[in-house]
């Protein structure tokens, strides 16, 4: 059992590029779930919009920064689409659209009726070629502390993904703590009650659906271009799931929390994971006793076992207030 | 009632006119399936008067609030505030207008500080736009804010919770506080549904001083209470509606000896449980 690679490979996996936009999907969740209350269950809609808004633009021959945009005002648009329909209705209709919407999205990004746009389930490749040549490190060159190694390439991701992570935060931190943030806050502990105190309720509900949404789609556009690849099944609504645990762990409704809980969830995640395959190679019982895949599915209950007992130890979540989670609503 | 006083010869009969009507209403009409939750041919509300609406269980009241705030819409009928149609405006809109309203079940905003509560009340916050939140220059605004909020606390004697939660306060508490954040909006009208359920006797007397203190500090209110005797302590005028319709309007001393009041309301009201 070789302790030291399993820690190595799970502080790689946690301070890498994926967990930078899990974190930040989990920013614009937070938003919308956290300060407003909004239930979005189709939050992965918004990263897949995101991302083939900007592959499909550079397929079509637009350069990479427009499809940047592109991506971004799709997610948004895809928020306002979602939202002034749902809105004004209670509270679980929203859920219901967007968990729906989601999957309708995916499917019909899959389908053979968009393949022209899409390539369909083998989605579009290798489009962030110019993003790759702004790399100031040579892409195969090894940088890091002791075992703690990266290529050039990856720094390069990692830089940008967790320098969007900061300024997203700070964004986010400048709302919040404006009196715009004070009414989203409202608005999530009492809809009717906010409309009495003459506030707009339908209007920032909607801002904060688009304004999350395209935090998303940051989130996604940022995973398409790490992986220089974009395909429809990578969009399950598992990832929507995945987000709220992260959200939730790291304190919804807390300006950190979602970086926390991606970090936190991603550390649990990669480290058991490699404690598995590492436990199944190594210790003769285990591999004896379980195949490779078999590994792979008590991992998944190990990670949930580890929520569970956070939960139960600290149900406001890793930076939540428990006096607030305390408060009943009476 | 003295004859100087704003309602002195005004007949009291449902649907009469009033000197100086705040609030009117027309042909007010609200159903619910077969029933006939709110009926009400013509109302008018006196300003600067402490207006009581008086009703069983189910008269209609908290519809008839509704109505009139836009949380509601009618069937048929047409309201003014202050002359301003009210018809088909959005609920916020009403209460941006100067006709702001509390709920039954007290509403504070839990996870908010009392403070935080007081200050999502305030009107034209530059800093409450998404384009003025990140631009900043919100913070005189704020602060002003801040210092007319905490007069207000002192005034309900809240001060010395301003920075607990909300959601930690008293039921008492509560109905103070939701008082004095629709006071943060500085309103014309304010309708209070039920201000005074479920408060021990010592608050109650203070929230009825703050009523009779609105007021007396220029606004309009209009309450709605169960308890014949705090009716008859605090209003210059009493309405009481039965199964959607008002039978009978009037000052609190006459009201108190009608006899279609007292049997639509009172001898119903002593035999059965508060709400
Ligand atoms: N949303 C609703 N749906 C159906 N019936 C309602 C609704 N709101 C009120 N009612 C009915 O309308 C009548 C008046 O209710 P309400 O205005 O709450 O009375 P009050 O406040 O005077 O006790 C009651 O019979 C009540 O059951
Ligand atoms: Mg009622």
């Amino acid at each position: 059992m070789d302790w030291a690679s399993v820690l190595v490979d799970g502080i790689l996996a946690t301070i890498g590029p994926i967990t930078a936009a899990y974190a930040i999907s989990a920013i614009g969740l937070n938003l919308q779930f956290g300060y407003a209350g909004l239930l979005n269950f189709g939050h992965v809609a918004f990263m897949l919009v995101g991302a083939y808004g900007t592959a499909i633009t550079v397929d079509l021959g637009g350069p990479l920064w427009l499809g940047i945009i592109v991506g971004i005002l799709a997610a948004a648009l895809l928020g306002l689409l979602l939202g002034l329909p749902t809105l004004r209705l209670r509270a679980d209709y929203l859920a219901i659209t967007t968990i729906a919407a989601a999957e309708v999205i995916r499917l019909l990004v899959r389908s053979s009726w968009a393949q022209p746009l899409t390539n369909g389930v083998f989605g579009i490749q290798g489009f962030a070629d110019s993003f790759f040549d702004l790399n100031p490190f040579p892409p195969s060159q090894l940088y890091g502390i002791g075992s703690l190694i990266v290529t050039g390439r990856k720094l390069w991701v990692m830089l940008v993904g967790w320098t969007l992570v900061m300024l997203l935060t700070l964004l986010i931190r400048r709302l919040i703590k404006s009196p715009w943030g004070r009414v989203l806050k409202a608005i999530r502990e009492d809809e009717d009650a906010t409309i009495s105190l003459g506030k707009n309720v339908f209007a920032y509900k909607l801002q904060a659906l688009m304004i999350g949404g395209s935090i998303a789609g940051i989130a996604g556009i940022l995973l398409a271009v790490e992986q220089q690849n974009v395909t429809p099944d990578a969009y399950l609504p598992k990832i929507t799931f995945i987000l709220y645990v992260i959200v939730i762990l790291g304190g919804a409704g807390t300006i950190l929390g979602p970086v926390v809980g991606a970090v936190v969830f991603q550390f649990l995640f990669f480290t058991i994971d490699a404690l598995m395959v590492n436990a199944q190679a190594n210790i003769g019982w285990v591999g004896d006793l379980l195949t490779p895949a078999a590994a792979g599915q008590i991992k998944l209950v190990l990670v949930g076992v580890g929520m569970m007992v956070l939960m139960i130890f600290r149900p406001q979540g890793v930076l939540g207030n428990r006096e607030e989670v305390l408060i009943d609503e009476r | 009632m003295s004859a100087d006083h704003p309602m002195a010869g005004v007949a009291p009969e449902p649907g009469v006119h009033k000197p100086d009507p705040v609030l009117i209403s027309n042909g007010l009409q609200r159903s619910f399936g077969g029933l006939h939750a709110v009926d009400i041919d013509h109302l008018e509300i006196q300003r600067h008067t402490v207006t009581s609406l008086i009703g069983p269980n189910g008269a209609g009241k908290t519809t008839l609030f509704n109505l009139l705030t836009g949380f509601d819409k009618p069937d048929a009928g047409e309201w003014h505030l202050d002359g301003g149609a009210l018809v088909g405006i959005a609920a916020f809109r009403v209460a941006r207008r100067g006709m702001v309203r509390t709920f039954q079940l007290t509403r504070s905003l839990a996870r908010l500080t009392v403070m935080d509560n007081m200050l999502v009340a305030a009107k034209d916050n530059e800093g409450e736009g998404l384009w003025g939140s990140l631009t900043g220059g919100w913070h005189a605004t704020e602060r002003a804010n801040e210092q007319r909020a905490s007069g207000l606390l002192v005034r309900f004697g809240l001060d010395h919770m301003a920075n607990e939660y909300a959601g930690g306060l008293s039921g008492g508490q509560r109905k103070l506080l939701e008082m004095a954040r629709a006071l943060m909006m500085e309103p014309e009208v304010v309708m209070l549904d039920e201000p005074m359920a479920g408060v021990n006797p010592v608050l109650t007397q203070s929230l009825l001083s703050h009523i009779t203190g609105l007021r007396d500090g220029g606004k309009t209110v209009v309450f709605v209470e169960h308890d014949m005797d705090v009716v008859q302590e605090i209003s210059d005028w009493v309405i009481v509606m039965a199964q959607g319709r008002v039978i009978a309007e009037g000052p609190p001393e006459i009201i108190a000896k009608n006899p279609a009041v007292i049997d639509a309301y009172l001898g119903a009201h002593h035999g059965e449980a508060a709400e």
